[in-house]
């Protein structure tokens, strides 16, 4: 017996790539996948190499490299990220691997970090990948050994496919050895990963010969498997189809329930679904998002005995125990009532001190229009600040501003602002700056430049010259790419200043040429516990009330409810690290609690 | 134990939810049971709402607890305990630290925080235990342990022995702070079963 320990779905895989002999692991973070390569850079980096890459394309194209030199390699990546590296996968299933490749995608039901929420299952019956769906921790670790295992016998990419649910819950976990795999030799092979359309018509045959066998092989697996019970309902013995987090949910229902648990999910087993729909009068169907599974058992032809799947079971948001027993027993638990509407909300906004406050307040009182992106900067969208009218994928505010230029005309197109964060830039902006000069547009980017990936929690990316591993590496100079792509106009600005932020401001939407402004400021949180704050109150006689101070939306103000007074609360505020809303202040009211020593290495 | 018991902790972003409830998990596991926790990262911290939910027992399945199924509600705030009260049993219990946080609405000036906060609560679900945990801690020498002074106040409510959350508290708290724990874990511990 190994030792048991709590470990959420992430570093369960972490450990699992660990026990099951891998090689490598890539990843762009994003949540809720960010932990698996974090966990291993921390705890397996002597064993597994890994990287954090500028998205999520290129982390699988590194990790098709070293599974056909010969290594077990993974990806890992939220499920949106599939979509940027969806182009490589779909041509790695004809080819074929060499060493494991499994990607981790990590979806998001609830949509609780997330722009949509697509279903990736779908993604391994597209792009004809092996589909493995833990339910727990364990099975976590355990199945990314399976899927390591299934890829290299079946010379096919494996996607393990998790959710929010498994990612960030935490349950027990026994664990194993490492198994060391010998890294696999590496032949060239021109007729099997040249995939010229001579090479990749034979080869999408092939393919479909191996998804034959492996359809066989899917009924045969001991992680699908009928779990038999005599639980009935209106005397009819029921059967309940199911895999990942909804078995758990299943389970908690009706524990006495026959259960199809299916932890291959795709190719599906028809045979054992044959065998399972035998056993019993009804099946239903329980699962989260699409009607993957009621597709399937439909395609097999074994659909008659179905009355419950997504007429029944909702298709949007997560699912819970209570949500599955009111759709399928019509039960509603007598709640403690209280008039939720009426609360007032809570939303996650930008921290005291936050880098990008300064620049939208600017932008919101110059009344410029901005399209945004995926990051913390997304939080600018909410009042009072009211930056972004616009937000789609990692990347899209670049070409989105220029494309509203293009319907709008010059004069529009010249006042809006494309915001975009340093990571995401180098993840997808380039394109989309390039293209903004090659034609000709007049939008203005503005990178705001923190120096971290913040929303996922402070990775390291190509623009902070700092690896996974905390080592020195290359630094990408923005001002020197907009220059080379063909940006005449860039601007570099201190994100607490002010001033300069509204000259470069009004100066870029001045113009009929593209321009970019580089607005530096590191997330305050990337040193929060080293910096000497000094925080900032109001002076209550200097103090009009004019609210203006309220306007840059800092959690740590607020309005005195007597008095309509600014006041400031002191264990929030960044005061003399940020200092953003005492040069807001028409009237000098705000300044520091005590005299400031001013600290070296500042912003810098 | 045949039932799984479930805690649903509720809060802040920056509170220390996450460490409570890793630390309620831990002491679960030393106690021998079957235990589930889960969380949500990334967008809901930042200062939003966050909630944590930790089930125990002979086996858990659900690491999510649906409405109505909370034994306890632990919040550490008391317009967040109220957003959430839905997931109590109306038998079950909620302990609840006593100072508001406000939210950027109310700050603003776009929203109003509800006053009779705590009267709210009990017409809904009548056995509440508000706890000055600022105070308590502080008194513990550490105003970062109100979370650790809420989970003594939990533990009066959990079949764990003291001896197990002082172990838990001793693995995962640094030993600079140690010390300030044990005294906010037994403060929280105490003012409730005075």
């Amino acid at each position: 017996m190994g030792e048991k320990v709590l470990l959420s779905g992430n570093e369960a895989i972490a450990r699992g790539a660990y026990e099951a002999g891998f090689h490598f692991a890539s990843a762009y973070p994003g949540t809720p996948s960010t932990e698996i390569l974090e966990t291993i850079a921390e705890l397996y980096s002597d064993t597994i190499k890994c990287q954090w890459t500028p998205n999520e394309k290129v982390a699988v194209e590194v990790a098709i490299g070293a599974a056909f030199g010969g290594a077990r390699s993974m990806s890992a990546m939220k499920h949106v990220g599939v979509n940027v590296a969806a182009d490589p996968l779909f041509t790695l299933s004809e080819t074929g691997v060499n060493g494991a490749f499994v990607l981790v995608s990590a979806d998001d039901p609830g949509m609780h970090s997330s722009q949509n929420e697509q279903d990736n299952r779908r993604y391994a019956k597209f792009a004809k990948l092996v589909l493995i769906e833990p339910s727990d921790s364990q099975e976590a670790k355990d199945y990314v050994k399976f899927a390591a295992e299934i890829s290299e016998k079946f010379d096919l990419p494996a996607i393990l496919r998790i959710g929010t649910r498994i990612c960030h819950s935490k349950s027990i976990v026994e664990l194993g050895e490492r198994e060391e795999i010998p890294i696999k030799e590496y032949i060239p092979d021109i007729q099997k990963r040249v995939v010229i359309p001579s090479h990749a018509r034979i080869l999408h045959k092939k393919l479909e010969e191996r998804l034959k066998a492996l359809k066989e092989f899917s009924s045969k697996v001991p992680i699908n498997r009928i779990e038999e019970g005599d639980f009935t309902y209106n005397g009819k013995k029921i059967g309940i189809l199911t895999s990942g987090i909804s078995y758990q949910y299943a389970k908690e229902i009706f524990p006495n329930a026959t259960i199809l648990k299916l932890g291959m999910s795709w190719p599906f087993p028809d045979k054992l679904a044959k065998k399972f729909c035998d056993q019993v009068d009804e099946i239903w169907i329980i699962e989260e998002n699409e009607p993957f599974l009621e597709e399937e058992l439909k395609i097999a032809s074994l659909g008659d005995k179905l009355t419950i799947g997504k007429n029944k079971i909702p298709l949007c948001n997560e699912l819970n125990p209570g949500i599955i027993r009111e759709a399928i027993l019509g039960e509603v638990p007598e709640l403690p009532t209280v008039d939720i509407s009426k609360l007032p909300k809570r939303p996650p906004v930008l921290c005291p001190g936050c880098p990008h406050r300064g620049l939208f307040y600017i932008a919101n009182k110059l009344k410029l229009h901005g399209t945004t992106d995926i990051g913390c900067y997304t939080l600018g969208v909410i009042p009072p600040l009211n930056q972004g009218e616009t937000c789609i994928c990692m990347g899209a505010s670049i070409g989105i501003a220029h494309g509203l230029g293009v319907a709008q005309g010059k004069e529009f197109g010249k006042k809006v602002l494309a915001y975009i964060g340093d990571s995401t830039f180098i993840h997808s902006g380039l394109t989309g700056m390039t293209n903004l000069a090659y034609n000709k547009g007049n939008a203005v980017i503005c990178l705001l430049d923190n120096s971290t990936t913040a929303m996922t929690g402070h990775q390291p990316h190509a623009g902070t010259g700092i690896d996974i591993l905390g080592e020195l590496t290359y630094k990408i100079n923005y001002s020197e790419v907009a220059d080379a792509l063909g940006i005449n106009r860039v601007y570099r600005t201190d994100a607490y200043n002010l001033e300069e932020i509204q000259d470069a401001l009004k100066a870029a939407t001045d113009t009929d040429e593209a321009a970019v402004i580089i607005n530096e400021g590191r997330c305050i949180l990337l040193d929060w516990r080293e910096l000497d704050i000094v925080p900032f109150q109001v002076d209550q006689e200097k103090c009009t009330a004019c609210e203006i101070c309220i306007k840059v939306g800092c959690p740590a103000i607020s309005k005195d409810p007597e008095t309509g007074k600014a006041i400031i609360d002191e264990m929030l505020c960044a005061g003399n690290h940020c200092t953003i809303c005492q040069q807001v202040c028409p009237f000098d009211a705000i300044n520091p609690v005590r005299p400031i020593v001013e600290q070296a290495g500042k912003n810098s | 134990m045949k039932d799984a018991f479930s805690v649903f902790i509720t809060g802040v972003g920056g509170q220390g939810i996450i460490l409570a409830s890793e630390l309620l998990s831990e002491v679960s596991l030393k106690a021998g049971f079957d235990v589930k926790k889960s969380e949500v990262h990334g967008m809901a911290q930042r200062g939003g709402s966050v909630v944590s939910t930790v089930r125990f027992g002979d086996k858990i399945h659900s690491p999510l607890i649906s409405p109505g199924e909370a034994d306890v509600v632990l919040a550490f705030e008391p317009l967040e305990a109220l957003r959430t009260l839905h997931f109590s049993k109306p038998s079950g219990k909620v302990v609840v630290n006593s100072r508001p946080v406000m939210p950027a609405t109310v700050a603003s000036g776009m929203a109003t925080y509800p006053k009779d906060v705590f009267e709210q609560i009990k017409k809904v679900v009548p056995d509440v235990v508000v706890v000055d945990g600022m105070a308590l801690a502080k008194e513990a020498g550490t105003v970062r342990a109100v979370n650790v002074v809420l989970l003594g106040a939990l533990s009066n409510y959990l079949p764990f022995k003291q001896e197990t959350w002082e172990e838990v508290i001793k693995e995962r708290i640094p030993p600079k702070y140690l010390d300030a724990n044990l005294r906010a874990f037994n403060n929280g511990r105490n003012v409730i079963n005075v």
